[in-house]
């Protein structure tokens, strides 16, 4: 049940979207165009500081009804979502972790959009691992001096803020105590070398970003102190983990949406397909996904919002939606026949748009290894 | 100067409406409600002059139950600074809605009353008429375009034949047709600041308006079903059905 409040914004989330986005969404997204107009009016609705505390400009929404705002998006373009969900884990950084200054300078630029971005962990060489990495920030009087390569950077062409992942000690053991995250705005010596070319999740910039002798004053470490940066980075996982989760659930429910419809006006053998087994079996088995992907979601929105740690529930919620993204594409695609290979219907975006939530924001693999841990560590023998 | 819209809580236009199984109306229990998209209009009109400098306050009135409420709550949101529910479960008619409004006209003593042509659930198109009788003013319906000026209202009207300009004098009633303008969206900012918005509730009773139907519904039915198509072998079979089935040509 939506409270009255959550009613009245995705009743205004809708209105935008069935009449703005929807009759844009092939156009740009099969020319990968950066959606300029829609970004204006998410920065009029204040979806750039959606998540981020009222005192400092934001909407102060919880996890519960920000995920609901991420899937209704989603069902109609999921790309738009990637424009303010790592913007809004940044913030979340900053609003946990940050100093009352760099509150004050950076929440209120974010909440309004004006200044947007997202986050810097990933590396050419290392994902997963991120204590692996290797872009590094050397202290240097009032400055620190970063060095590196951080690569699929979404945002990294169109925003000019990140939260960047370095190492400032080489040495540190465990390697975790050696990281560091910063907020870096684009300036002398922060270049993006490329934007990366992907079958889905068009619109929205995925980029490489070089690091080469570029200068952040001290005061753009988060919470100033050396060494805490891979905590921080994780801590903003949980509300990553439910802001794919959520999209997961968006494209699932298209999927299921479009095919429910599609299966009644499509004819064969003298009856609609709907009334075919075959196809009863995959509806029956899409609208579960559907309804156990969203009951995960708010599961896990729940006790985040709650302020109690939910790296399982966001684990689950993230690898069950995602994987019901992918798998109701694909059944889509199959009730669809032909016309689910298509460019002209929009089965065929989800079906590109479905696989990146799978590896996105700690891949399945990873959450089942998250899921599993967790599991021991609450229930030891 | 003071403006008033009025708004009804209605069937959202994007709900397929269905007859209840006694016939004495339609299904709205469970079904989502917005406000009548005329009345958005009306809106959209009032912070238009608001924002031009015309108007300096703009109220927004409801007529109906508890529930109308939210949609008041969308009328702040989109920018009116203040809102009045008339609150009753009383089926309201629409001599009963002119009759209430009346009365918070003359309690509000606005310059500009807009309201919607009519309303997407009963199509009656008589309620900003009724109110104009009511009270005596001028008015100009199914306004597509709003000038004010010198205490004059310009107002071009879409009429069978076209366009008819005319200039009233103020206070003056307007009712909104679709092209008068396009409303602006609800921001999820402006649902927040709409909160603390006074939202004030009357009553029939203390206004004094007798609010009891007039008109007695005898049945509501569904609209018969289409017939399906048929398919013809060519284009002389096509003129022969258009005129001896059809009689169109
Ligand atoms: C479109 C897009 C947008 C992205 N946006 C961002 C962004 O904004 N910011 C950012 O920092 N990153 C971003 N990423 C990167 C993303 O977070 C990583 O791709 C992801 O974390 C996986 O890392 P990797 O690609 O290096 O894979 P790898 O870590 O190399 O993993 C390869 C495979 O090995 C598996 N694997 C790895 N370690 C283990 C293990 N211990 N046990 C079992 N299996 C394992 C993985 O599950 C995977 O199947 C984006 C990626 C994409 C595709």
């Amino acid at each position: 049940m939506n409270s009255p409040d959550e009613d009245q914004i995705l009743d205004a989330i809708s209105r935008w979207l069935e009449r703005d986005v929807r009759p844009q969404v092939k156009e740009l997204e099969h020319a990968d165009r950066y959606p300029e107009s829609m970004v204006a009016t998410m920065k009029e609705f204040g979806l750039f500081g959606a998540t981020i505390p009222r005192e400092y400009g934001g909407l102060g929404l919880p996890a519960g009804t920000y995920s609901k705002i991420v899937t209704r998006i989603s069902e109609v373009w999921m790309s738009l979502t990637g424009i303010f969900n790592s913007h809004l884990i940044m913030a979340s950084a900053v609003t946990r972790f940050g100093t009352e200054a760099q509150k004050e300078a950076f929440l209120p630029r974010f909440a309004s959009g004006e200044l947007r971005g997202g986050l810097a962990l990933t590396e050419p060489d290392c994902g997963t691992d991120l204590q692996a990495i290797r872009t590094r920030a050397v202290r240097d009087g009032d400055d620190y001096v970063i060095n590196g390569t951080k690569t699929w950077i979404s945002n990294g062409i169109h925003g000019s803020c990140f939260a960047l992942l370095v190492k400032t000690d080489l040495e540190a053991e465990p390697r975790h105590r050696g990281m560091s995250l910063f907020l870096a705005e684009k300036g002398p010596g922060f270049t993006v070398s490329r934007k990366l070319e992907k079958i889905g999740y068009k619109g929205i910039d995925s980029a490489e970003l070089i690091f080469d002798n570029y200068r952040v004053p001290a005061s753009s470490l988060i919470g100033e102190a050396e060494g805490r940066g891979f905590h921080h980075a994780l801590g903003g996982l949980e509300l990553g983990r439910i802001n794919v989760a959520a999209r997961g659930v968006g494209v699932a429910n298209a999927a299921l949406k479009d095919s429910v419809r599609y299966a009644q006006l499509r004819k064969t053998f003298g009856k609609p397909i709907c009334e075919h087994q075959a196809i009863q079996l995959k509806l029956g088995e899409m609208a579960t996904r559907c309804e156990a992907a969203r009951l995960l979601v708010e599961n896990a929105a729940r006790i985040y919002d709650a302020g109690e740690r939910c790296d399982m529930e966001a684990g689950m919620a993230k690898y069950f939606a995602s994987e019901a993204a992918l798998e109701n594409s694909t059944e889509a695609m199959r009730i669809h026949g032909a016309y689910g290979y298509s460019t002209e219907l929009d089965v065929e975006r989800y079906y590109r748009d479905a696989p990146l939530m799978c590896i996105g924001e700690g891949t399945n693999e990873m959450q089942r290894i998250i899921i599993a841990r967790q599991l021991v560590a609450r229930n030891p023998a | 100067m003071k403006a008033l819209v009025s708004i009804k809580r209605v069937v959202d236009y994007n709900v397929k409406v269905r007859v209840k199984s006694d016939g004495t109306g339609v299904e709205t229990a469970n079904v989502k409600m917005s406000m009548n998209p005329f009345d958005e209009i009306a809106v959209e009109e009032a912070l238009r002059l608001r924002e031009a400098g015309t108007v300096t306050e703009v109220v927004a009135v409801s007529c109906g139950p508890l529930a109308c409420q939210e949609t008041l709550r969308t009328a702040l949101a989109l920018g009116a600074d203040r809102a009045i529910l008339v609150q009753t479960d009383e089926e309201l008619q629409p001599l009963a809605v002119s009759k209430l409004l009346k009365a918070v006209a003359d309690k509000e003593a606005p310059q500009i009353f807009i309201v919607g042509k009519q309303a997407i659930d009963d199509d009656s198109n008589q309620t900003g008429q009724m109110l104009a009788a009511l009270t005596g003013w001028s008015q100009a319906t199914f306004a597509s375009k709003l000038k004010i000026a010198d205490g004059k209202a310009e107002v071009t009207r879409e009429v069978d034949g076209g366009l008819a300009t005319i200039r009233i004098s103020l206070p003056a009633i307007i009712t909104t047709d679709l092209r008068l303008n396009e409303p602006r969206y609800v921001t999820l900012p402006n649902i927040m600041k709409a909160k603390k918005k006074p939202l004030d509730t009357l009553t029939p009773e203390a206004l004094g308006v007798d609010v009891k139907p007039r008109l007695k519904t005898l049945k509501v039915v569904e609209p018969s079903k289409r017939k399906a198509g048929a398919k013809v072998a060519d284009a002389a079979a096509l003129v022969d059905k258009l005129r001896n089935e059809a009689k169109v040509i």
